[in-house]
């Protein structure tokens, strides 16, 4: 059977990069970590792979705003085969500072597929104005969203938060609807009962507490919750108190589980 | 002649050389520190502030047209979603506006500008010179001069580092440095002299020591050099020799030749324990983790500069001892943070606070964004820590930091052969830092912001973030054969401590400078961040210049190492020092303090009448500073980071309980585990320095034990923090916790790997002097088999049984009962480690057995507060009665049973059908079943005369216990 293989994309301040490898590993991908100088000097490496994620951290120190500099590189370096290779209908994740490297880059949410990415959303400070590390649960609206990440999901997902950035604004109100008509919103905010979240369980006060979003084909997603921090149920900050049944696998390994499923099958 | 041959000049528009970009959040944006800022001016008593606005200022010099401006304040400056910008003139403000803008002083490291200069070259733009960023603060109201004065100084900038922006500041470039051979005449200088010297020269050298320097260069018979009196000074200092703990002392008649050596290093000596493979040699103490890998641990402290500027200072202290493991062996990589702080009470009125001191709400505040940015940054998670708070540590706050490096074991230790390179790797080298090692002796007044300005620092995580990344992979290709990290003292320290063996020429001009006009001796003794110096084999050089490369680090050749046994620097090469290692590392003389203890003696009643009902009393102890919620601070860490933490510091449903031990798995393929506490009480150390040591030892044994860690294979490190150990009654406080660590931690066979001390932690008022109360840390790292059989102390279900583990005795000195009903004196607690020792095996056996649900330690507030913990974290209540639990015959009083904070105890929770398999496994141990987990929100006790004592609803406790932290941040709900 064909072997997926995923990049993950590092750079000065990349900080998840070990566990994100752990995650699609233990899926069944071969995992590349590619420095973001390596990938410049020799740019086919992308195109002989086939999910590129870009984990968290704080990319140059989070300076300017967090993800700016590293998705103004990408843009300004190999943009071209950015384009080429989400075009090819090849699979992104960006995960906290990867998905405010997406956003500000304008590769989500990419309303209408554009070819040309534009900025129309942003993360921003948290509202409560500092970094916050906290387990939130998330509404998964597979039915609903083309995702291709979060198919098979449960409805309620629980997770990790760690960011100061991370209150996502649309760029307008047309903006916010659209990517409600498109299913772009995959993750929001909820609470333990799946009510609607306001803070803490919504950590940043986020519009509409949107969590995670994908562009219009479902390819490429984007969320601020770490999914690959929750791999194995002693991660579970309670897992002391689960049931025999529930200590199993960590929910957050179905996303990667998900997205190499598909590659293999259709890359 | 074809056309495109010809040069056409290319048209460029509005050529500038200077432009002022401002940015800010457009209205409509929720903007945090904005509304931060508005609750914090409340604070000081401003109440007429309307509104406030807060500008980022970029300020770009260089060669470049308008079209540039366009696209750097557009692209790449603003975020145009949620941010506008202006230039080249600046918003516009509204009426009754008061500017304040803030920036940082000339030489101070401003990270941003390095990553967004960067950005700008990515985007093509080549012609940016230089860029400065400030702050620009529009507050609108009322107000007078005087508010705005004390709004700037209290809250937006700190005169440290920063200054206010006048009218159109110029900076000039600094000046070249030319060299001039600089000789300090100390030959002829008499004693007066000599002292003068040391306090001019900021060298904090004594009499004694500046004479046997003069000795030394009057056999050699000529003065030294600027650069060796520095090498010298900094060597010799307290912060880097230790003499007082590693030095003579006739205590009460006793004669120490080496205090540490003679209790603190006599456990370790004593115990051998296999597993420890390298204690008190290199940067952090190793030992074994699993059959392939080690792990190393180190905790120091960052008090003096954390004072000035708690920001900077708590940073570049987790920054600094983060480098400790990346320079321990041949590199370990950094997989746990751990902090320890004390603070003044932050809710002081500012009248409580001394001249000179920053507020104490301030020094936390700034303290803990420190900690936060540096640890998150490094992608390090902080799992563990402890905040302990005092009136006397208003003026000299404590700022402990720790890291765990875990590494293949074939890395553990490093050589250093002559003929091997010099390299310097990581941050450049700047006027930032200069006499750190020296200053730290130094006692603090209200004058030292001024002059130890250069001894704080702002850290760069990034910047030891990438050098971290490179060199595990320089590491693992085996480049190098030495490593260790630029601390306190620089290279002086650094390379002075590697070419001990061998001797070291360096060429001072070689190092990269921030910016120029360094003098040799400031390049040498710089404490400049994010810097490791390695030995590096020529022929390995340029690969290992590669890996620096490829990931944007910077590297250069300093020197290489000789076999001269001396220490030999350039400058462009002129010789500006040539001197012996020996005098540098052994010269020191060797002089006998005096130490004196004399007990104090102590009321041992209660001057209270018992309580009918003690639920007031347990509600006031939840909601004082020591007891009370940290959930604030810990939030602000990652703990996730890495996906290793599986005992968090937050637990419980809701993951809002007090957790004890951490436990982390550093490895994903393996369950082994490594669980990390401290130990920490300097309430006790007024009392009996002593018992506070072994109280610091029982205690973070207690918490490993408790999260089901086994005390065989368990390490120690100590922290010493105390005020003027010139006093002989200081030093004698010293020598007895040095014993009590020698008495206590041989029994429980728990070996001290690593330590460090802080001295002279003393706040000059003028007349009056503060000293901190003695404060020793104790931090504890064990390594657990099977973190799958691990526990936390959330009850986890209804019907379960409460026992109490260990006996109380009549020990309320220093207690938070107590302290909250204002009475002095008592019994400190003690600790009977051969007892103690025995009830923690016993009950390590029954977690391991899985014969324990949940498990806590009792501490500060004793039992009731414990149980309320263990309550409120879970979502239970319990029913449980004092009747039977182990105590002294001479405890008759139910608030002393609840209260007292004897050591050695827990409180447990066990299934009913393993009831009987528990009561067996703990044979011979004061243990009581006391009563149950009920399914009801209600904690009630029942006295030792059988009435209820307590009857409160556990969310009530637990509003009580985070309301400080919430009122202080203004965070109530």
């Amino acid at each position: 059977m064909k072997k997926v293989k995923t990049l993950i994309l590092r750079t000065a301040g990349t900080n998840c990069d070990q566990e994100t490898a752990h995650a699609f590993r233990q899926v069944g991908s071969e995992v590349d970590l590619v420095h973001i100088n390596a990938l410049v000097k020799d740019k086919k490496i992308l195109s002989k792979c086939h999910i590129l994620a870009i984990p968290g951290g704080f990319t140059y120190g989070d300076d300017i705003a967090s993800g700016k500099i590293l998705a103004n590189e990408i843009k300004s370096k190999i943009n071209k085969e950015m384009h080429a290779f989400v075009n090819s209908g090849k699979l992104v994740i960006g995960i906290c500072n990867g998905f405010q490297v997406l956003v500000k880059m304008g590769l989500l949410p990419k309303l209408g597929g554009k070819s040309d990415f534009q900025i129309e959303a942003t993360l921003s400070l948290n509202d409560s104005g500092k970094f916050e590390d906290r387990w939130v649960h998330l509404k998964s609206d597979s039915k609903n969203t083309k995702c291709v990440w979060t198919k098979g999901l449960p409805e309620i997902i629980y997770v990790p938060i760690a960011h100061a950035e991370g209150k996502f604004i649309p760029k307008n109100r047309s903006v916010l609807k659209s990517l409600k008509d498109n299913g772009q919103v995959v993750f929001r905010y909820t609470t333990q009962d799946g009510l609607e979240a306001s803070y803490p369980e919504n950590p940043n006060g986020s519009t509409d507490a949107i969590a995670g979003i994908c562009d219009p084909s479902g390819r490429i997603l984007g969320l601020m919750p770490h999914p690959e921090r929750h791999v194995s149920f002693l991660q579970h900050p309670n897992w002391r108190r689960l049931s025999r049944t529930d200590k199993r696998l960590g929910i957050g390994l179905k996303v990667f589980k998900n997205g190499v499923n598909f590659a293999k099958k259709n890359l | 002649m074809t056309v495109s041959d010809k040069a056409i000049p290319i048209k460029r528009k509005n050529i500038m050389k200077y432009v002022r970009i401002e940015v800010k959040d457009r209205e409509n944006i929720f903007d945090a520190v904005r509304e931060g800022l508005k609750k914090n001016v409340l604070d000081l008593g401003i109440k007429t502030v309307k509104d406030a606005e807060y500008i980022q200022v970029y300020s770009l010099r260089g060669d470049f047209d308008s079209g540039d401006v366009q696209k750097i304040a557009k692209e790449i400056l603003t975020d145009m979603v949620s941010q506008e910008c202006s230039f080249p003139k600046p918003f516009k403000a509204k009426k009754k506006a008061h500017v304040v803008e803030i920036a940082y002083n000339p030489g101070v490291m401003d990270p941003v500008e390095h990553s967004t200069m960067k950005a700008i070259e990515d985007s093509g733009i080549k012609g940016i010179s230089s860029l400065r960023t400030s702050k620009k603060y529009v507050i609108y109201g009322n107000l007078k001069k005087k508010d705005i004065e004390k709004i700037t100084d209290k809250l937006l900038y700190n005169k440290v580092i920063q200054h206010v922006v006048k009218t159109s500041e110029e900076i000039k470039p600094l000046e070249p440095y030319n060299f001039e051979r600089v000789e300090v005449n100390i030959l002829n200088a008499n004693d007066k002299d000599l002292k003068r010297l040391s306090i001019e020269g900021q060298l904090y050298l004594s009499l004694v020591e500046m004479k046997a320097i003069r000795e030394h260069f009057r056999r050699i018979g000529r003065n030294p050099t600027d650069c060796e009196l520095e090498t010298i000074a900094q060597t010799w200092s307290e912060h880097c020799k230790h003499k007082t703990m590693m030095g003579a002392i006739n205590y009460n008649g006793k004669h120490f030749k080496n205090l540490l050596k003679e209790t603190v290093m006599k456990v370790t000596r004593d115990l051998n324990r296999s597993w420890c493979i390298s204690v008190f040699k290199d940067n952090a103490g190793i030992i074994e983790f699993d059959s392939k890998n080690n792990i190393c641990f180190k905790v120091e402290t960052h008090n003096h500069p954390s004072a000035l500027e708690p920001y900077g200072g708590a940073e570049t202290g987790i920054g600094g001892v983060i480098r400790d493991p990346m320079g321990t062996g041949r590199g370990s990589k950094p997989i746990i943070n751990t902090d320890v702080f004390c603070f003044g009470i932050p809710d002081a009125p500012i009248s409580k606070v001394p001249r000179g001191a920053l507020h104490p709400k301030r020094v936390l505040k700034g303290v803990v964004s420190g900690v936060r940015d540096y640890g998150n940054k490094m992608g390090i998670p902080t799992v563990n820590g402890s905040v302990c708070f005092d009136e006397r540590y208003t003026g000299n706050p404590l700022v402990f930091c720790g890291n765990v490096g875990i590494m293949p074991k074939k890395f553990s230790t490093k050589k250093v052969s002559p003929g091997d390179l010099i390299v310097a790797v990581g941050g450049r080298t700047g006027r930032d830092g200069i006499h750190g090692a020296t200053f730290s002796s130094a006692e603090l007044t209200h004058e030292s912001e001024s002059i130890s300005s250069t001894a704080v620092q702002i850290g760069n995580p990034i910047t030891e973030k990438k050098v971290m990344d490179t060199l595990l992979k320089a590491r693992d290709l085996e480049l190098y054969d030495a490593i260790t990290d630029c601390g306190a003292g620089g290279f002086s320290s650094a390379v002075g401590e590697m070419g001990e063996e061998t001797g070291a020429d360096v060429n001072l001009e070689k190092v990269l400078l921030k910016y120029q006009g360094l003098k040799p001796w400031e390049i040498w003794v710089s404490e400049a961040q994010e810097r490791m110096v390695l030995a590096v084999k020529p022929k390995k050089l340029k690969k290992i210049m590669d890996v620096f490369r490829s990931e944007n680090v910077e590297a250069v050749v300093i020197g290489k190492f000789t076999k001269t046994k001396k220490l030999r620097l350039y400058y462009d090469k002129n010789v500006v020092a040539d001197i012996d290692m020996s005098i540098i590392h052994d010269g020191l003389p060797k002089i006998t303090r005096k130490a004196v203890w004399k007990p104090k003696k102590q009321n041992k009643g209660i001057q209270r009448r018992e309580p009918k009902n003690l639920t007031k009393d347990l509600t006031k102890v939840l909601s004082t500073w020591n007891v009370c919620s940290k959930e604030w601070i810990i939030r602000q860490y990652d703990h996730e980071v890495q996906g290793g933490s599986v005992l968090k510091p937050l637990i419980g449903p809701e993951n809002d309980g007090p957790s004890d031990a951490s436990v982390t798995r550093p490895i994903f393929t393996s369950n082994k585990g490594i669980a990390l506490s401290n130990g920490i009480n300097p309430n006790y150390g007024d009392i009996d320095p002593y018992w506070m040591a072994a109280s610091a030892i029982d205690e973070a044994l207690r918490q490993i034990t408790a999260v089901g860690g086994d005390l065989d294979k368990v390490a120690l490190l100590d922290n010493f923090c105390w005020g003027n150990t010139e006093k002989p009654t200081q030093l004698g406080g010293l020598v007895r916790a040095s014993q009590a660590c020698y008495d206590i931690a041989k029994v429980y066979k728990t070996p001290f790997i690593s330590g460090k001390d802080s001295l002279n932690n003393e706040f000059n008022m003028g007349k009056k002097t503060v000293s901190i109360p003695p404060t020793l840390l104790i931090s504890a790292i064990g390594v657990v088999d099977d973190v799958r059989k691990t526990i936390s102390s959330d009850v986890k279900e209804v019907g379960n049984l409460l026992y109490v583990v260990g006996k109380t005795f009549d020990e309320m000195g220093g207690s938070q009962y107590f302290a909250v009903n204002n009475i002095k004196g008592g019994v400190v607690p003690r600790v009977d480690p051969v007892k103690s020792l025995k009830t923690m095996k016993a009950l390590s056996a029954a977690i391991k057995n899985g014969k324990v649900r949940s498990a806590h330690d009792a501490s500060e507030g004793g039992l009731a507060v414990c149980l309320a913990e263990m309550l409120f974290a879970g979502g239970y209540g319990a029913a449980v009665s004092l009747k039977g639990v182990p105590r002294e015959a001479s405890i008759k009083r139910s608030d002393m049973l609840l209260f007292s904070e004897s050591n050695s105890r827990f409180i447990v929770e066990i299934t009913p059908e393993n009831k009987k398999s528990f009561e067996k496994t703990m044979k011979g141990i004061p243990v009581k079943c006391i009563g149950k987990v009920e399914n009801t929100k209600k904690m009630i006790v029942t006295g030792l005369n059988d009435k209820e004592i307590i009857n409160a609803n556990i969310n009530t406790l637990k509003t009580n216990w985070k309301k400080p932290f919430r009122k202080l941040m203004h965070e109530e709900s």
